[in-house]
């Protein structure tokens, strides 16, 4: 229920957002279409922890800033490599431990590996991820297992997998 | 005041638009499709966002910022999963990726058979 | 200045399409036409800028869902040759 209602209102501050015309009948327009998506993702069932996490709160926001600069970092070292005359790459592929609780968690992981310049998740299955990394440097940034550490920190504590809690 | 504001902009969209190019030369220069996903990675992530985070400040505190920044957001959301589904499909349907220094004349294809642990 | 970014906009994406004109697999032409459509998305937002036009904006909005939801349909249409499909129905097929 608290998660419906807040897709709800996220989806209706969207929608103030986006038209910026604040007259009663299109106000209205936009409640009613508002409930009726609502009352679709409620009937496919996909308004859960996994499609609208909101139990990650505060966590998330101070993650994104650690990955941002982890980005930035990725980023100067990618371009230094493509800018460089000898174009000094040696591409691996590694397979990486996963030990994030749900698939949420894995998820997250696997596309913040991939948001991050130099490394490419190729592969996600059960609880490892298949890596393509542009140098054996940043592959071992990734072996070094800090990411990892940082995603299940925010995933916090919670129901672990699905087919655990029966 | 004002003048603060188009400077910090200018340099956002100056260090942006570079970015963006590296990521573009990179998609040339780099050997394989999977090695080019990277380089195009960079334009996705820090190009695309130094560029909107330029205009944000042009945009000053209005609703063109917002759009701005959802923009971004959205960005931000669905590279990684079309890098992924692109990495995924090539990884099982296209040609395997080359590995080890670039300079040694007979790169190792890997199959999916022996995958590296 | 942002006459210089859309430039700078425009070359990447004639980049992006050398490489996928170039290919040589149909992947390195799905991520390069990919990269395309993101670099479309920001020209789309420096042009309201230059010509002062925000409702630009909500078209580089709508262009990236339909980037992204193209992308992945070719990709889908790629993997398992057809749309209709679901991921674990095209899984049993081989």
């Amino acid at each position: 229920m608290l998660h419906a209602i807040s897709l709800g209102i996220v989806l209706y501050g969207t929608w103030l957002l986006f038209s910026g015309i604040y007259t009663p009948l299109l106000m209205g327009l936009g409640a009613a279409s508002c409930l009726a998506v609502v009352g679709i993702a409620h009937r496919m069932d996909v308004v859960d922890r996994e499609g609208h996490p909101i139990h990650l709160g505060w966590r998330a926001i101070t993650y994104w800033m650690w990955l941002t600069i982890e980005i930035v970092k990725a980023n100067i070292d990618v371009a230094r490599r493509i800018l460089d005359p000898k174009l000094p790459i040696d591409p691996v592929m590694v397979t990486l431990e996963a030990s994030q609780g749900s698939e949420l968690g894995q998820v997250i992981y696997a596309n913040s590996i991939t948001l991050t310049p130099g490394t490419v998740s190729i592969r996600v299955s059960e609880n490892t991820i298949l890596v393509h990394a542009i140098a054996t440097a940043l592959a071992d940034d990734l072996k070094s297992g800090a990411m990892d550490r940082r995603v299940t920190a925010m995933e916090g504590p919670g129901p672990r997998r699905l087919e655990d809690m029966g | 005041m004002q003048i603060l504001l188009d400077i910090a902009s200018w340099l956002l969209l100056i260090a942006g638009s570079s970015f963006a190019l590296i990521g573009a030369v990179g998609l040339i220069r780099f050997p394989d499709v999977y090695s080019r996903m990277h380089a195009s990675g960079i334009t996705d992530t820090l190009g695309a966002g130094l560029i909107l985070a330029g205009l944000m400040v042009q945009g000053g505190l209005t609703l063109v910022t917002v759009k701005l920044i959802l923009i971004m957001v959205f960005l931000l959301y669905t590279s990684p999963t079309s890098t992924y589904a692109l990495a995924n499909a090539a990884y099982s349907r296209g040609p395997q990726p080359l590995l080890g220094k670039r300079e040694s004349e007979t790169p190792s294809p890997v199959t999916p058979e022996n995958e590296p642990s | 200045m942002f006459f210089a970014a859309t430039l700078a906009i425009l070359v990447t994406m004639a980049l992006a399409l050398t490489r996928a004109l170039l290919g040589p697999t149909v992947y390195d032409r799905v991520l390069a036409v990919n990269t395309f459509g993101t670099k479309t998305v920001l020209l789309i937002a420096l042009l309201g800028f230059l010509t002062e036009r925000p409702d630009f904006l909500d078209i580089g909005l709508v262009y990236a869902l339909i980037n992204f939801i193209g992308t992945i349909a070719v990709l889908k249409l790629l993997k398992y040759g057809d749309l209709g499909t679901t991921g674990q129905q095209a899984e049993r097929k081989p």
